[in-house]
């Protein structure tokens, strides 16, 4: 197969993914409604200390993130596995995991891109300092794509199960925790005014393992739940 | 394709000795046939006795307890997307979109795997009686619709091999005869097919039939 077949079938189904998104906006705006909810509530819980505000504020963003990505993730393949569009994937001329990359971007450019565009807005919500709102968007457009991303494989070890959910949890949470981490961490750090290079790089890190080695574990995953 | 693709050994789909539990129920072992070009596989049996499981070790989706599938000569699970360029799979779900229109399903199956040349989209609706109904959401079609859309799917890429579930599931009588001249179509440029029907097949005398009872072994 030549390499223009394969960013063809790549952009084929990246398009795909988003018109089929477009077609059931409803369900789209779930996760981001969750993720502001969530946010919006705590200054409304907390009452009007903000110094404690501030000091969960980022925490609270990421948490919120973090649940909302979860919340999302189930989406990436049940309909395709329902309708036996997956086992038409599997059997493409084209490596899969070059297809699920697609799919996974997709995915990502549709519930975690919002949330990084609304984060700003609900960061002022909570009191974050202006100064520190650009770390907060550069973790979240770092972040958010590992989340998709490991997300992914979990989605996809349980997309056979007729009740995955609290297993995918299960499963992802824990991986999830290390981005929380470090993201959350930077915030902090760039509150108080120390640089936040550190963190981000470790961020940058495991974006970018995250990109090399999820859409081949996730296509070995989707290929045990089918068989 | 491949270097042994000469005239004078055609390429032929080889299973040897397959062995295939599910549950701990052994449903055929040592199985052992070969298609060749301009034959067709049919599978009977009953319910349950693992017609649709042996399709999808056909299509490799899953995987065999024992035994070998050779294309060519060579395994089809080395050979990867290599292989699945070669074949199509019909299976008991449709594989469209309901929310996309049959052509832009038929988009998407195109770019998946490998465009035949000189049919174009709309020509293979029309094939499939569906002309007129490129631009209408693939939900609002009826079962038969549907499933003509799926069969559609078949005609586009250049697959060698058409691996059949049931493909006759809710057509009319029409409908069937029709695709039937369709399939035979397929077999009579060279292609392959290994298909599984209630129905008794209508193809003409010269089609070869390669029958497989998994009930009576």
């Amino acid at each position: 197969m030549s390499t223009l077949s394969l960013t063809s079938a790549f952009s084929l189904l990246l398009k795909r993914d988003l018109v089929l998104a477009y077609r059931r906006r409803a369900e789209l705006v779930n996760p981001m409604l969750f993720f502001v909810l969530v946010t919006a509530m705590f200054p409304l819980g907390i009452g009007n200390d903000t110094k404690l505000i501030e000091a969960v504020g980022p925490g609270v963003i990421w948490v919120a993130a973090l649940l909302a990505a979860l919340l999302s993730l189930d989406s990436m393949f049940r309909s395709d596995y329902d309708d036996g569009s997956l086992e038409q994937f599997m059997l493409s001329a084209h490596p899969v995991s070059i297809l699920v990359l697609a799919k996974i971007l997709a995915h990502w450019l549709v519930t975690g891109l919002p949330l990084f565009i609304v984060a700003p807005l609900l960061a002022v919500l909570l009191n974050i300092p202006a100064s520190a709102i650009p770390t907060l968007m550069l973790t979240l457009i770092l972040g958010t794509p590992v989340l998709s991303l490991i997300g992914s494989v979990g989605v996809a070890l349980t997309v056979g199960l007729r009740r995955g959910g609290v297993i995918l949890s299960l499963l992802v949470l824990p991986l999830f925790v290390p981005v929380l981490i470090f993201a959350t961490d930077a915030v902090k750090t760039a509150i108080v005014g120390i640089p936040t290079t550190a963190q981000l790089s470790i961020l940058s890190a495991m974006l970018v393992g995250s990109l090399v080695l999820a859409p081949m574990a996730t296509a070995a995953s989707l290929r045990i739940s089918l068989s | 394709m491949t270097a042994s693709s000469t005239p004078s050994s055609p390429i032929a789909y080889e299973a040897r000795s397959l062995l295939c539990i599910r549950d701990d129920r052994i449903l055929f072992e040592d199985l052992s046939f070969s298609i060749e070009p301009g034959q067709a596989l049919v599978l009977e049996g009953r319910n349950g006795s693992g017609k649709t499981s042996l399709l999808r070790i056909l299509c490799g989706i899953r995987l065999p307890e024992s035994g070998e599938l050779l294309w060519d000569g060579e395994d089809i699970f080395k050979l990867g997307p290599e292989f699945h360029e070669h074949i199509a799979y019909l299976g008991h779900k449709d594989g469209s979109k309901l929310d996309l229109t049959p052509l832009e399903n038929l988009r998407i199956a195109r770019g998946l795997g490998k465009a035949r040349e000189g049919i174009e989209l709309e020509e293979a609706l029309d094939q499939v009686g569906l002309y007129g109904f490129e631009d209408i959401p693939t939900r609002n079609l009826s079962a038969g619709q549907q499933r003509r859309l799926a069969i559609a799917r078949l005609l586009i890429t250049d697959a060698k091999i058409w691996i059949l579930d049931e493909p006759f599931t809710s057509l009319d009588r029409k409908g069937i005869e029709h695709m039937e001249r369709l399939f035979e179509g397929h077999l009579n440029r060279g292609g392959m097919a290994a298909m599984t029907t209630h129905h008794r097949i209508g193809f003409k005398e010269e089609i070869q039939l390669v029958r497989i009872n998994l009930s009576e072994r």
